[in-house]
């Protein structure tokens, strides 16, 4: 066979037999404050060089599956809220597609804006702690409060649209819960120009800091193919150089009417697929998602947004896997119906348990801090990671 | 006579009719209290501040509510708290050394205080060798730290302990070596002297003495002594998002005030230093700003390192191990070596 | 490459290990004997015009009578699908690893082998992931039903006796 199969871990650690003294071992998490939740590592180190990283999960555990399984398809709706509790938008939209696709149902234009528009707000709200964690993580805290001033915005932006700020509820099978209240829109095209230039303030306290740079430079390189073979997806994949965006290549909603780019990692301060070409396209992101909201916005119909069908819908018997583009990357829901009133299975495939699991293979040989940088680079949710 | 014990008796003349024993007991306690008050005090709103200045840094207000105007009692609040808080010491920790280790940090911070300079009359010590004196006491600190670390019987707090000491002692020698190319051309190391030989205006301050040599010195020392009070983006032995909480995780209480109070009092130390051996000390830059008194120039003038401290602090990620002892290693101990053989050429010729 | 084409190649190769392939449903899938699943894998992703390099879902289900895994197959290079599907018996749920070629599958696998109870054969760390390692039974499986006492905590809530809402 012409391709190698990729070992455990890609790197081999780089200390000689004469230097190495007894191990220690050691536990990181579940609490500790840049393991951006309930994630526990069992760390092997060599004074402050790691010989091996096991991520240990199930600690936020909360049988979204077997809840999925017992309640009608609507009530399924809040649940993905909690997956990724950062970007919930992103995860009803996943949802509510992949049923109205089995149902083989329209939405109306509206709607369909709608959801766009509030998927990227989203993705920017959540690129914006990743990045602002990612600051923190790396001992910079002051992007931590900046970044947090603006999600705030777009958190004010959601409340007005559906009434909460954190778990939405907001896109239904055939629509969305609510229409967008008279200003709403303006007040987001307000949102994006006062975005744009704040963009720059970030790249100039934290992405384009000296220290910043040597800190995330070069650090847990993710080359391409190890990262396609672990399945890592969304801004991490696209960090270690693959050019691949759900939105773009295999597209929903109305995704493929809009004109953006998809960035990758270029290895500008190091090695492509470094921890800061992962950050990097974070930021270049945000960027994207604003010019998305603004054609979206630009060509906003009237008429009403809301849903068209019954809250107690049946789904066809039969089954999809449907993936979308989240801000950490590639979610699917594999849905099974048996024509009930009840999903039979769900399953969800969450990009943050992938990219995490990418960890054990770039952890041995870095320092400690470098594994802080590295996991907060991955941007996990452990909702997320653990349902 | 000692400046201290003049300036006392100046201060209250009935003093010298007392023995000579007791009026220097009254003195040297007198002192120490006024000491300890001044770094009380001083930690008070110099957290104060530092929750000011950070919080307006990042677009917020700090504390707002505690006390009235602009929250000034926050700080006051929160030691009440500290104090009556409940003192846990892990079940598996080294009692004695636990117990002991925030004393040592803090009591050397206090002793670096013996020696600084605030006036031409007030110097709790004016020692022939007062900067010798003043590196080696701080750098005692590190035994506490270490004992910290390691009677806390938590991994992390070791390797906190462990980044700590490597540190500390690492940054003493580009720290001393900048200081020494000072006192290579002032020709003393007694504090006092070293003011004393900066006598004139902002020009005759050490820090443009020897235009660049000793500026370039006067970064070296301010980044050492950055690594040496563990502040961002030297803060490793803490380094939060890392170790926790670095050799402190365990430390709750009163126990983990002194370790607080400790590192603002090193702050002010090494600012105060600073201020000395580079700024001038007590001397106004001017000749026409005479009129202000010599004290208000030297705590003014380590506020203003203060301040620079915490606005490093608010603004700069945090350094990696290696490429914290690189920057030791291979850029400030050989600059602050060629600084002191340009020096000692200049002087020669 | 089309579903058709990607089935063919499968006969072509391994002629005795296909029990089913369906193209009418809205992702068409091909069901295939455990006994040479490993095989099948590698002849996908290495093969030229297939390079089937990103495993994007590995789920378990349980269908009543079988348990089986579900495989959604990717292609970046040709950016085609397939879902590949293998079922087991409860009593004997044994299915060839694929940890070996798709990295991912990793901890896909232990997730399905902790909720389902399929066992993974040479599976590097055949283990629980989420729920605890002392946990009794498989949870999804649909005939599961919940203990009401976990080392000594009571966890079953009196409205909830394992029943579903639809029951009540």
């Amino acid at each position: 066979m012409k391709k190698s199969n990729i070992p455990e871990s890609q790197f081999e650690l780089q200390v000689p037999d004469s230097l190495k003294t007894e191990e220690m071992t050691l536990s990181m998490g579940p609490q500790h404050p840049s393991t951006h939740g309930v994630l526990q590592v069992i760390l092997k180190t060599d004074g402050e060089i790691i010989t091996s990283a096991k991520p240990q999960i199930g600690y936020l555990h909360r049988c979204f599956e077997k809840h999925a399984e017992n309640i009608t398809w609507h009530q399924v709706i809040p649940f993905t809220d909690r997956l990724d509790y950062i970007a919930s938008m992103n995860n009803n939209l996943g949802y509510v597609i992949g049923l109205e696709r089995m149902m083989n149902l329209e939405v109306n234009e509206r709607a369909e804006h709608l959801r766009v528009v509030v998927s990227e707000l989203n993705r920017i709200a959540s690129h914006l702690i990743a990045l602002g964690t990612y600051g923190l993580d790396i001992g910079a805290y002051t992007p931590f409060l900046y970044v947090f001033r603006d999600r705030e915005k777009i958190l004010d932006l959601f409340e007005e649209i559906c009434g909460a700020r954190l778990l939405y509820n907001y896109i239904w099978v055939g629509g969305v819960a609510y229409d967008a209240p008279d200003g709403w829109r303006e007040k987001v095209l307000e949102f994006c120009d006062y975005f744009d230039p704040k963009v720059k303030e970030y790249n100039d306290i934290l992405t384009f800091n000296k220290i910043f740079i040597e800190r995330t430079a070069n650090v847990g390189v993710i080359p391409a193919e190890v990262g396609i073979n672990y399945g890592v997806s969304g801004p991490s994949l696209r960090g270690s150089g693959v050019d691949f965006d759900l939105r773009r290549d295999d597209p929903y909603s109305i995704y493929d009417r809009f004109d953006f780019n998809v960035i990758t990692g270029k290895g500008e301060m190091g090695t492509v697929g470094d921890t800061w070409d992962r950050y990097w396209v974070r930021v270049a992101e945000m960027v994207e998602s604003v010019k998305i909201i603004r054609q979206a916005l630009e060509n906003l119909p009237e008429g009403d947004a809301k849903e068209t069908v019954p809250r107690n819908i049946k789904v066809p018997a039969g089954e999809y896997y449907m993936r979308t583009e989240t801000p950490r990357g590639e979610l699917g829901f594999y849905i099974i119906s048996d024509g009930s009133k009840m999903p039979n299975r769900v399953k969800v495939r969450s990009p943050a348990f992938c990219n995490l699991s990418v960890l054990p293979a770039v952890a041995p040989g870095v320092m400690i801090a470098d594994l802080v940088a590295i996991i907060g680079s991955l941007d996990i949710v452990l909702g997320e990671v653990d349902r | 006579m000692e400046p201290l014990v003049q300036f006392f008796f100046n201060l209250l003349p009935f003093l010298s009719d007392w023995p000579e024993w007791l009026a220097l007991t009254v003195i040297g306690v007198a002192a120490a209290i006024m000491m300890f008050g001044f770094i009380a005090i001083f930690a008070l709103i110099a957290i104060w501040l530092e929750r000011k200045i950070s919080g307006h840094m990042q677009d917020r207000l700090g504390p707002m509510e505690v006390g009235g105007w602009h929250g000034w009692a926050q700080t006051i609040a929160d030691t009440v708290k500290l104090l009556v808080k409940e003192d846990i010491i892990p079940e598996k920790a080294d009692r004695p050394l636990f117990k002991l280790a925030p004393m040592i940090v803090f009591t050397a911070a206090l002793s670096g205080f013996a020696v600084l300079p605030w006036s031409s009359e007030f110097i709790p010590a004016d020692l022939d060798v007062g900067l010798l004196y003043i590196l080696s006491i701080s750098s005692f600190a590190v035994i506490g730290i270490l004992m910290g670390g390691w009677s806390s019987n938590n991994k992390w707090s070791l390797y906190g302990a462990m980044r700590g000491v490597s540190q500390v002692v690492s940054y003493e020698i580009p720290a001393a070596l900048a200081l020494l190319a000072v006192i290579m051309s002032a020709g003393t190391m007694s504090m006092r002297g070293l003011v004393m030989a900066q006598s004139g205006n902002i020009l005759d301050w050490n820090v443009f003495n020897f235009f660049p040599l000793t500026t370039i010195a006067f970064f070296i020392y301010f980044i050492a002594s950055l690594a040496e009070v563990n502040r961002t983006p030297f803060d490793l032995p803490e380094g939060e998002s890392e170790l926790v909480g670095g050799f402190h995780t365990e430390y709750s209480a009163m126990r983990f005030a002194f370790f607080f109070l400790g590192e603002y009092a090193n702050m002010f130390v090494v600012s105060a230093i600073a201020a000395t051996v580079f700024l001038g000390g007590w001397l106004p830059p001017f000749e026409a700003l005479g009129f202000i008194p010599g004290p208000l120039w030297f705590v003014g003038k380590a506020l203003l390192l203060v301040f620079v401290q915490m606005w490093l602090r608010w603004t700069l990620p945090r350094l990696r191990v290696d490429q914290l002892m690189y920057t030791c290693w291979k850029v400030l101990t050989p600059f602050s070596m060629a600084i002191i053989l340009l020096i000692g050429l200049w002087k020669v010729l | 490459m089309t579903a058709q084409e990607i089935h063919n190649k499968i006969q072509e190769k391994f002629p005795d290990t296909i029990i089913e392939f369906n193209d009418s449903v809205l992702q068409p899938f091909i069901k295939l004997t455990a006994n040479q699943f490993n095989e099948v894998c590698q002849f996908l992703r290495d093969t030229d015009g297939l390079d089937f390099d990103a495993l994007m879902n590995l789920s378990g289900v349980d269908y009543g009578e079988e348990l089986g895994t579900v495989y959604h197959l990717y292609s970046m290079q040709h950016r085609h699908k397939i879902v590949l599907k293998v079922n087991v018996t409860r009593e004997n749920a044994e299915i060839p690893t694929v940890a070996d070629l798709w990295r991912t599958a990793d901890w896909h696998e232990r997730e399905v082998f902790d909720l389902y109870g399929i066992n993974f054969t040479n599976h590097p760390d055949m283990r629980r992931i989420l729920l605890p390692d002392d946990w009794e039974g498989y949870p999804l499986r649909k005939d599961y039903v919940q203990p009401e006492v976990y080392n000594g905590i009571t966890i079953a809530h009196p409205d909830m006796k394992g029943d579903s809402d639809e029951e009540k």
